[in-house]
């Protein structure tokens, strides 16, 4: 089977810093393939890479076995690549309807008229997206008046709107409450398997507990692909979260019974 | 509680961007037919003089609309857009002394000199974002300017392009300041419709994203470039078609008007009226035109000085312009 995204070689450089270097990752269709490791790991630059809004100065980008290293964000995101980012970023005066209609209609078979404005479709498509993350009945809000959980579920519906084959999400959960993240997961856990995703996430209850595959970085590099159990039993894993801690601290059963404990990542 | 909260979030929008709220629209549907049909009306009741202000509140109301355009609805301040007016304006008054003063024949000059205009310098200014899009607008303006100056055999140099013939319909020229107005009015109200249809369309949806936040625009797989590009060649478009009125009424042209200080003052209109708000534009050029036209020699050349007196309130006292009136307003008795 193909996979829906393949990245060979993959390096970017800041001055000397080598944020990404060398990174080789393929996600297999259906995938919920989480993405982690300490802050300043390069996770980041390494998705910023693969949505194109950054260009990488080697290696290539596959999106379903074509090569769209030289492609722009905007073809990327055409060919249903989308994504959300870390720091919610929407549209200041417009409603969450508003919000989530501008994807929808750049996403469904017909143009975007100079003349008409929106269609019917467009707008009953976009009040289920957001009965979908959880904002049903929120759509008459304007954006800066919902809250930072809220704003994170807009992005997801507003990410789901563009009818993506591989779906980014940076962080999905930063900020969010308990109770929204758990909300979270069981939406992202109940998307349809055409829709592969992959995630960058600190907190990582949330990894294991929806992630299939899980590919560690660390100083810019792969230090570990693999199934949630054996990346939980690696060495490696502990000590580049941890230094030389203990094994516990991370993974042990205090940590997983607290919700939402995150990892102390800027240790 | 749906509709109430869909209501105070409307009004922000420019052109109305399909307004759950109906009572309000309804109002200003209202409101705008009593406008046109003062407009209409005006030369029947008004002395020459008086006649002859509305029009060019007309002509200038219609340039600050395509500006809006830009500024309000885009998010790309330009102080540059007077150059697409002047050369509209160039465009007609040059083909009625060399071509033929027929009637659409100089206000499809003006309309596609200032399209070809913007086309040929947008590429540059699109680009850009912020201070750097003012910057460069500003120099390209200024170019044009100077291009006015100095291509004497086509602009008149520094006299501009003088005894340029009255606009004829159908053979018969337009003398009569009242039907000079009507004819600006027309297409005032053709060009408003225009540019009112592209702000509350899904493309205008799409521009008001942008001016929000270009990058999620261009993650959510919009060209953002491309749309700018094309509306600032819109806006090229209307803003020489308001030049081609221009000199329909005032039968010359000059470097002045497609120099700095119009494309000031058109930005002066479109702030004063609220940024996003088309009418809103329409009401800052007429205060413009009032104040700098009319009030300004019985002020003794000092009119421009009142508008930045008005221009000071109007920031410190209407964040929103005028527009924002009607949203402190309807607020206030909704909520």
């Amino acid at each position: 089977m193909t996979p829906v995204l393949r990245c060979a070689g993959l390096t970017r450089s800041f001055g000397a810093l080598r944020a990404v270097a060398g990174v080789d990752l393929t996600i297999a269709p259906g995938a919920r393939h989480a993405l982690i490791g300490p802050n300043g790991a390069g996770k980041s630059t390494l998705f910023k890479l693969v949505t194109g809004t950054m260009q990488a100065d080697e290696g290539r980008v596959e999106l379903a076995g074509r090569d769209v290293t030289g492609l722009s964000e905007v073809r990327r995101c055409r060919m249903g690549m989308s994504q959300t980012l870390q720091h919610s970023s929407l549209f200041g005066s417009m409603t969450a309807a508003e919000t989530v209609e501008l994807a929808v209609q750049r996403h469904n078979a017909s143009r975007i008229s100079p003349v008409r404005s929106t269609r019917p479709a467009t707008r009953e498509r976009a009040e289920a997206l957001l009965a979908d993350v959880g904002l049903g009945g929120r759509g008459g809000v304007l954006v800066p008046a919902l809250s930072h959980g809220e704003r994170k579920q807009l992005e997801v519906a507003l990410a789901l709107a563009c009818r993506p084959r591989l779906l980014l999400l940076d962080e999905p959960a930063a900020g969010m409450s308990p109770a929204e993240s758990s909300r979270l997961v069981e939406l992202l856990a109940g998307l349809p398997s055409e829709i592969t995703v992959l995630f960058v996430e600190h907190d990582l209850d949330l990894v294991f507990s929806l992630a299939d595959a899980v590919t560690v970085l660390h100083l810019g590099q792969v230090l570990l692909s693999g199934t949630p159990d054996e990346v939980r039993a690696s060495e490696a894993v502990r000590e580049a979260y941890l230094g030389t801690g203990r094994r516990s601290e991370l993974f042990g059963p205090a940590a997983e019974t607290s919700g939402g404990s995150d990892v102390p990542a800027g240790s | 509680m749906r509709t109430l909260s869909a209501l105070t979030a409307a009004p922000t929008r420019s052109g109305g961007s399909a307004p759950t709220a109906r009572r309000p629209r309804r109002w200003g549907a209202l409101t705008g037919a009593l406008v046109v049909v003062v407009l209409a009306t005006a030369p029947l009741f008004l002395a020459p003089f008086a006649t002859t202000t509305l029009t060019r509140i007309l002509v200038f109301a219609l340039f600050a609309v395509s500006l809006d355009l830009l500024v309000g609805v885009t998010g790309l301040p330009s102080l540059g857009h007077a150059g697409y007016f002047g050369a509209g304006a160039y465009a007609a008054g040059w083909v009625s002394l060399n071509v033929t003063a027929e009637m659409p024949v100089p206000l499809l000059a003006g309309a596609a000199v200032g399209a070809l205009a913007a086309a040929l310098t947008g590429w540059i200014t699109v680009r850009s974002r912020g201070v750097f899009f003012l910057m460069l607008t500003l120099a390209i303006g200024e170019t044009l300017q100077q291009v006015a100056e100095t291509w004497q055999s086509v602009t008149g140099g520094a006299n501009g392009l003088t005894g340029i013939p009255s606009t004829r319909i159908a053979g018969q020229p337009l003398t009569n300041a009242g039907f000079v107005h009507w004819y600006v009015l027309v297409f005032f109200l053709a060009g408003f419709g225009l540019v009112w249809m592209v702000a509350r369309s899904r493309f205008g949806a799409a521009l008001r994203g942008i001016r929000d936040n270009e990058p999620r625009m261009r993650a959510l797989g919009y060209p953002t470039a491309l749309y700018k590009y094309a509306t600032f060649v819109l806006a090229g478009g209307v803003a020489g078609i308001a030049g081609a009125l221009l000199v329909a009424q005032q039968r010359l042209v000059t470097p002045a008007d497609l120099g700095f200080t119009t494309a000031a003052f058109a930005l002066l209109a479109v702030i004063i009226g609220g940024a996003g708000s088309l009418w809103g534009a329409c009401v800052g050029a007429a205060l413009v035109i009032v104040i700098r036209d009319a009030l300004g020699p019985s002020l003794g050349g000092h009119g421009t000085l009142v508008l930045g007196i008005v221009f000071v309130v109007v920031v410190y006292g209407l964040p929103r312009g005028v527009a924002g009136l009607r949203r402190l307003r309807r607020n206030g008795t909704d909520r």
